[in-house]
């Protein structure tokens, strides 16, 4: 059986390096799937990977089981990510990810790759927070979980959600008439 | 047709890539470095060796204190020139500076302002801290939580061997243990705990309130709180060492049960016929020791305390920094300006060898003592042991061997940040002394001036307490606090088991919250197929109380024996107030709806004569965390 990651983060947060080390190697995977998901390119979800583990350490420290670690790891992502963007913004070439230039290199690298244009595509036309939102609960999420990671209410998650859903289908039909 | 939501779902899940390999082990390794680099440098050696040291130097440094002609003014102006220069923001735009000069800022929460230089160096920029209100529940982190300078690198690798600048947290720990959990007479009848004379929780606890923060959870413990204030209780008459008063009263946050209140009052001892005293001080002359709070604070209230010694009397100072050293000679109490001048250079720097200074002032007390003199160690520190033994298990065994050779060990904690109060708590208790903390200088005169008969004068060693309740009268019981000082049932009687010691004028105070048996409070239904046989005793007794202690310097140990019956009444005290406080601030499942607004109420009610203050200091400490608790 598998100790939890609520323990194990205590145990590293007290100091047990073992613990931290099962702990970061088990939830990296984890943690560049929702990486991804938040800035829709591999190279940039790999680099806010790398940004959330040098915090991490630092981080783990005031943590005190008050919130899941899941939650608390993805808050953590969450706002890592927000941070991201908001110097990438200032960046000449600045892709928060899902940006034209993302948008043409893979087009031009992969003409037939119609799914995923269409995700881009779809993702970019997003505001941030309803792609925050769509993020999480695409990761398996639950309203509830990603209203308290994302610190508002269960009921702005869902009315997040409808507002994509919207989006998303009003996209559908201009792509397919 | 499906779902708009569902299509992406399954796009983005056939286009979520794999992570990278070789990325990942990279950034996996990145983690671990930053990981084994904060607890390395929590605990970590920094061994330099600039212990003050009197000498031909002393002399140079009173003379530049003594100069105040032009040509020193200059001098000094331009000292602190040169210090802006190197310790301010501004200077840091003066100076050139390389990426790899990035200091390792040591954690620090108090002072942040003026300790903390915040490098202008191309760190990206802070990640927020995840959670806000966490850092804002845990005490002085949050300070940093708004501040926190973490090294991310970001997308190139141009930063990534710079050194790490660590959050401000703050490094304190404290001692403590779950709350005792109530406990059903039929299956445990026997309780048997320590008595404990330290106060340093309330004092840490009254500086969280008094800088705006709630108090963690750990730093309480109630048994230190209530036994912080002065009660009125009967004083031992023929000789006796110390005299244990028992009385019940109403349980201020449950009707239905009673609060059982065990009170130990020991004898003063005549200031004119006092043993003469050698007392080594001990003082941590570290770089924590810097802030105003710690080494400044320690000079005055020692200051304070030489005026109640008399010239019989001898002290020593031994200060350890990096090194250990004997800064002064066992100097008879009446060389005050001596004295006074030994402290007085004291300065603080380097790190902390607790160990070393331990030992030497250890082979100081002993060369100091002489047949019927008492021999005290007093360790002045933050807590912060971080050379030699550094392990509070260690630690404590290398202080009980030293505690049978007669030297006493009191601890006396200064200032906040990294207080580690579980090292100071281990040295206490194991030492045979006793654990203050002293915030202010009007807690060094409780400590130091009024107290001092107590804090250095013993009069019972080994006291444990051990209360046997009935199970025809009382259904469950729950002893408040004494966590941390749990005996097993078995060590009462055996003489080998260390436990606390009471000095001339102490007061120990223990309360149990007990259930009559039939009372709606009861929490545990009767067993079904319990194996309890039913009590066929028709003593009208709540319990009986079993009290041990040793004569100083004795191996044996003496019995005191007292029935509690029920008809040993009285009105709930300040005690209880406290006691309810201590648990609304630690841990409040037993107390139901009972607030702070209810305890402030019973403090007023029940504050009686109050000569130094100190209870309506409470008072207002109650307010403060009402007000702290509601936002």
């Amino acid at each position: 059986m598998q100790t939890d990651d609520d323990t194990l983060a205590l145990a590293a947060a007290r100091g047990e390096t073992s613990a931290f080390a099962v702990l970061i190697e088990r939830q990296y995977d984890r943690l560049f799937r929702l990486c991804f998901r938040l800035t829709g390119s591999q190279a940039d979800a790999e680099d806010l990977t790398q940004d959330i583990c040098a915090a991490l350490p630092g981080k783990l420290r005031s943590y005190r089981a008050e919130a899941s670690f899941t939650t608390w790891l993805y808050r953590l992502c969450v706002n890592a990510a927000h941070d991201r963007r908001r110097r990438a913004a200032t960046h000449a070439r600045a892709a928060s990810g899902w940006g034209e230039w993302e948008l043409n290199r893979r087009a031009e690298i992969d003409d037939s790759a119609q799914a995923i244009d269409w995700l881009t595509t779809a993702m970019r036309s997003l505001p941030d927070d309803l792609r925050d939102t769509l993020a999480l609960t695409l990761d398996d999420m639950t309203h509830a979980q990603a209203g308290e990671i994302l610190g508002i209410s269960e009921g702005t998650i869902s009315w997040r959600i409808s507002e994509a859903k919207k989006h998303l289908s009003s996209l559908r039909q201009e792509d397919r008439p | 047709m499906t779902d708009a939501l569902d299509t992406l779902k399954a796009a983005m899940n056939a286009a979520t890539p794999q992570p990278n390999a070789a990325r990942r082990a990279e950034n996996i390794a990145l983690a671990q470095k930053n990981y084994d680099h904060i607890q390395g440098t929590l605990d970590g050696t920094r061994p330099t060796s600039d212990r003050p040291r009197p000498g031909p130097l002393s002399g140079v440094r009173n003379m530049l204190r003594s100069i105040s002609s032009r040509a020193g003014l200059t001098v000094t102006t331009a000292i602190v020139a040169v210090g802006i220069v190197i310790l301010t923001p501004l200077g840091d735009n003066l100076m050139p500076k390389r990426a790899g000069d990035v200091p390792f800022v040591a954690p620090t929460t108090q002072q942040e302002p003026l300790a903390v230089t915040e490098p202008k160096v191309a760190v990206p920029q802070p990640i927020p801290a995840p959670m806000v209100e966490m850092a804002a529940e845990s005490g002085a982190v949050a300070p940093a939580a708004s501040r926190a300078q973490m090294s991310a690198p970001g997308t190139s690798q141009l930063h990534s061997d710079m050194p790490l600048l660590t959050p401000e947290t703050n490094t304190e720990a404290f001692a403590n243990a779950d709350a005792n959990p109530v406990q059903t007479t039929a299956e445990t009848p026997v309780s048997t705990f320590s008595i404990d004379v330290d106060t340093a929780s309330y004092a840490v606890i009254r500086n969280s309130l008094t800088t705006g923060q709630l108090p963690p959870k750990d730093a309480v413990r109630v048994e230190e709180m209530i036994n912080y204030f002065p009660y009125d209780y009967a004083a031992p008459t023929d000789g006796a060492a110390f005299l244990p008063t028992v009385s019940l009263s109403q349980t201020p946050w449950n009707p239905d049960t009673r609060l059982l209140h065990i009170a130990i009052q020991g004898t003063a001892v005549e200031v004119e016929n006092r043993p003469p005293l050698n007392l080594v001080f001990l003082i941590d002359t570290s770089g924590s020791m810097q802030d105003a709070s710690k080494l400044p604070l320690l000079k005055q209230s020692f200051r304070l305390m030489l005026g109640q010694l008399r010239p019989e009397d001898q002290i020593a100072i031994v200060a350890y920094a990096g090194s250990a050293g004997e800064v002064l000679a066992p100097t008879s109490a009446s060389e005050r300006s001596t004295i006074l001048a030994a402290l007085d250079n004291l300065s603080a720097g380097g790190s902390t060898a607790g160990q070393a200074g331990l030992q030497q002032a250890y082979a100081t007390a002993a060369a100091m003592s002489a047949e019927g003199e008492i021999s005290r160690v007093l360790l002045a520190t933050d807590g912060d042991f971080n050379v030699g033994i550094n392990n509070d298990d260690d630690l404590k065994a290398y202080i009980a061997d030293k505690r049978d050779s007669g030297t006493y060990l009191s601890v006396l904690g200064f200032g906040r940040g990294n207080l580690h109060d579980a090292t100071m708590q281990a040295l206490a208790q194991n030492g045979n002394g006793q654990a203050s903390y002293i915030d202010t200088l009007s807690e060094a005169q409780k400590v130091l001036v009024d107290q001092l008969s107590g804090a250095l004068f013993p009069i019972a060693d080994d006291v444990k307490i051990q209360v046997e309740f009935n199970p025809a009268t009382v259904a469950e019981y729950r002893l408040i606090g004494y966590e941390t000082r749990a005996l097993r049932r078995e060590d009462f009687n055996n003489d080998k088991v260390d436990a606390g010691d009471i000095g001339a004028g102490h007061q120990v105070t223990a309360l149990y919250e007990i259930t009559p048996t039939g009372s709606p409070a009861t929490l545990n239904d009767p067993l079904r197929y319990g194996t309890a046989a039913p009590t066929t005793n028709d003593s009208d007794e709540l319990a009986f109380l079993r009290l041990r202690y040793k004569a100083p310097g004795t191996d044996t140990s003496q019995l005191i024996e007292q029935p509690i019956t029920a008809s040993m009444s009285a009105d709930p005290s300040f005690a209880s107030a406290i006691a309810g406080f201590g648990q609304l601030l630690r841990d409040d499942r037993y107390l139901g709806n009972w607030s702070f607004d209810d305890a402030i109420a019973l403090a007023t009610q029940t504050k009686g004569a109050d000569p130094y203050g100190y209870r309506a200091e409470a008072i207002q400490l109650m307010r403060l965390a009402q007000s702290l608790s509601q936002n």
